[in-house]
């Protein structure tokens, strides 16, 4: 019982991030039709940033209240100017190419930026500084500390943020407009480039906070983190059904939650034979199954939900 | 003669080839402000080809045309849809899986400013635009005659409603200009009479309305002035009784076979 609890915090810890990022590929696949796999690097930059920054003011001797929010800031800046430059240069000029062309540009993006992270940020992994105490409150004789705290609570809020933004404001409408059909939008005065750029500086901005936590809550970061979470996070919106902003959110916080129960009980259930190891093979199960078996996703046929 | 101030539209020597194709060649004609002008000639002749040159979704392979006293040749909808130009589609392209209200309230879009930060801020100048915006989006919905609520999905409304769903999107610009490509098409007679009631009070209400319509018997009375094209060329202009007469246009639309 204690291992079903423990399971499930750590589940839902890791699948709100997964959901912070499946949101970037969502948001993007809605209104370009296009899955943006490059979205995973911007993760490792965004939590390279933050790294990098946090320890050089450290360093300076800036308390941490300070140097904490600066190089958060610093990193979806970059993130965002990140995303835009990608949107820019491997994206825009094959709009109306073959869908298989920017799918092409967007694994050599991938690659280049990992290239050159390991260039500027080298091999080695990066150890998050202890900013604070980081108490572990345990109930139920399963335990959460105030990382996971902090980092389920600061997903939820974006999350609910995206949400008002794309229901709720003149941008999201135009967003929305934009994925339903391109061209009317166009001729009701929305400025589509535009908004296809102000698209990929939100997904990049969550991807930078995604970032910043993955790198607290293992206490690492490494030049190539953001290819496995990203290939996680577009298995998670392609569970909840790609395109769709609730699917995304759902399909983060399944997905997480399947791979920690997973992991937490394969060893019993093969007898020793698999280990907590075998965590990441659950990911891309679940994503052979949704698509033979469901390719849509969990929601994916609610069209009106699409960003 | 006019004063120019009083032409709103004004296309010199339009063409545009497709490939080896010509769909519209040398097409110079002008709108004067205030007016409802309709465009008929056979199907294929260019009348919607024309609208897409006018409405930026396409470039004018040669010419280029006046908007408003300013030159466009470049096709980009949104600047003209901004410089006062908009426009409903042959078939109806709404936003289907959007409330008829945000239908109409992105319209909207162009006449108003909040931008990202307003967005994410939701600061009180924000708040206040989307009151404004969603009050104008009302009146619009009910001035087209549409009943239903505004939370109604764009898709399940009436097709006679959809129709008139576009044009209150349409209207939502502010244009200066309202085209409209075959509004009447698959309306009852009903639907059409009651569709023509509404033109006359838009042009009425100062909006110059631009007609590409197959219902000969609705532009002839409805519109002030008419253009024919055949073949991607103007072959006649004038008030419709003139053109109703004209050699030209008999020959090629009027008495011409199955039309």
């Amino acid at each position: 019982m204690e291992i079903l609890l423990q399971q499930i915090i750590n589940g839902l810890v890791q699948g709100s991030i997964y959901a912070l990022v499946a949101l970037g590929y969502t948001m993007v696949y809605g209104i370009l039709g296009l899955i943006n796999f490059a979205h995973g690097e911007v993760v490792m930059v965004g939590a390279m940033l933050v790294l990098s920054s946090l320890t050089a003011m450290l360093g300076w001797g800036i308390p941490p209240v300070l140097a904490l929010p600066v190089s958060v800031m610093l990193a979806i800046t970059g993130c965002m100017a990140l995303g835009y430059g990608i949107e820019r240069i491997a994206y825009r000029p094959l709009r109306h190419a073959p869908r298989l062309a920017p799918l092409i540009t967007a694994i050599g993006v991938s690659i280049v930026l990992q290239n050159l992270a390991m260039m500027i940020w080298g091999r080695d992994y990066h150890s998050f500084p202890q900013l604070f105490a980081n108490t572990t409150h345990s109930f139920g004789g399963a335990v959460i500390n105030d990382i996971q705290i902090i980092i389920f609570i600061m997903a939820v809020a974006i999350m609910a943020g995206l949400m008002v933004v794309v229901h709720h404001t003149r941008l999201g409408r135009a967003m929305r407009a934009i994925a339903e059909n391109q061209h009317a939008a166009q001729l009701m005065g929305v400025d589509v480039n535009r908004v296809i750029s102000i698209t990929f500086m939100l997904g990049s901005a969550m991807a930078a906070v995604a970032g910043l936590m993955v790198s607290a809550n293992y206490g690492l970061a490494h030049y190539y983190m953001g290819f496995l979470l990203g290939l996680k996070a577009f298995t998670a919106a392609v569970l909840g059904g790609i395109g769709n902003l609730r699917g995304a959110m759902l399909g983060g916080l399944l997905l997480g939650l399947i791979e920690s129960l997973g992991a937490g009980y394969i060893g019993d259930l093969s007898g020793g034979f698999f280990g907590s190891n075998y965590q990441d093979v659950f990911a891309f199960l679940v994503l052979i199954a949704v698509l033979v078996f469901r390719p849509s996703g969990l929601l994916g046929e609610r069209l009106a939900e699409r960003a | 003669m006019r004063h120019t101030e009083d032409i709103l539209l004004r296309t010199s020597r339009i063409g545009k080839k497709f490939g080896g194709l010509s769909a519209l060649s040398d097409v110079t004609l002008h709108i004067q402000r205030g007016e409802i002008y309709g465009l008929i000639g056979p199907n294929g002749a260019g009348k919607t080809t024309l609208f897409n040159v006018l409405t930026g979704l396409y470039q004018p392979s040669a010419g280029e045309f006046q908007f408003n006293g300013a030159p466009y040749r470049a096709g980009k909808p949104h600047v003209l849809a901004r410089a006062g130009i908009a426009r409903t589609f042959q078939n109806i392209r709404l936003f289907a899986n959007l409330t008829a209200l945000e239908n109409v309230m992105i319209g909207r879009h162009v006449r108003t400013r909040a931008g990202v930060f307003g967005a994410l801020l939701r600061n009180r100048a924000t708040r206040d635009e989307e009151r404004a915006i969603t009050e104008r989006s009302r009146e619009l919905l009910s001035y087209v005659g549409i009943e239903k609520p505004g939370q109604t999905l764009a898709k399940h409304l009436s097709y006679g409603e959809q129709r008139r769903l576009e044009i209150a999107r349409a209207l939502a610009t502010d244009p200066l200009l309202l085209a409209l490509d075959e509004p009447a098409a698959g309306m009852n007679a009903t639907e059409t009479a009651s569709l023509k009631t509404l033109l006359q009070t838009i042009r009425d209400s100062g909006i110059t309305v631009l007609l590409i319509e197959h219902d000969v018997k609705l532009i002839m009375g409805l519109c002030d002035r008419v253009a024919v094209l055949d073949y991607g060329k103007k072959i006649a202009e004038g008030v419709p009784e003139q053109v109703r007469k004209d050699p030209a246009v008999i020959a090629a639309y009027l008495g011409g076979g199955d039309e």
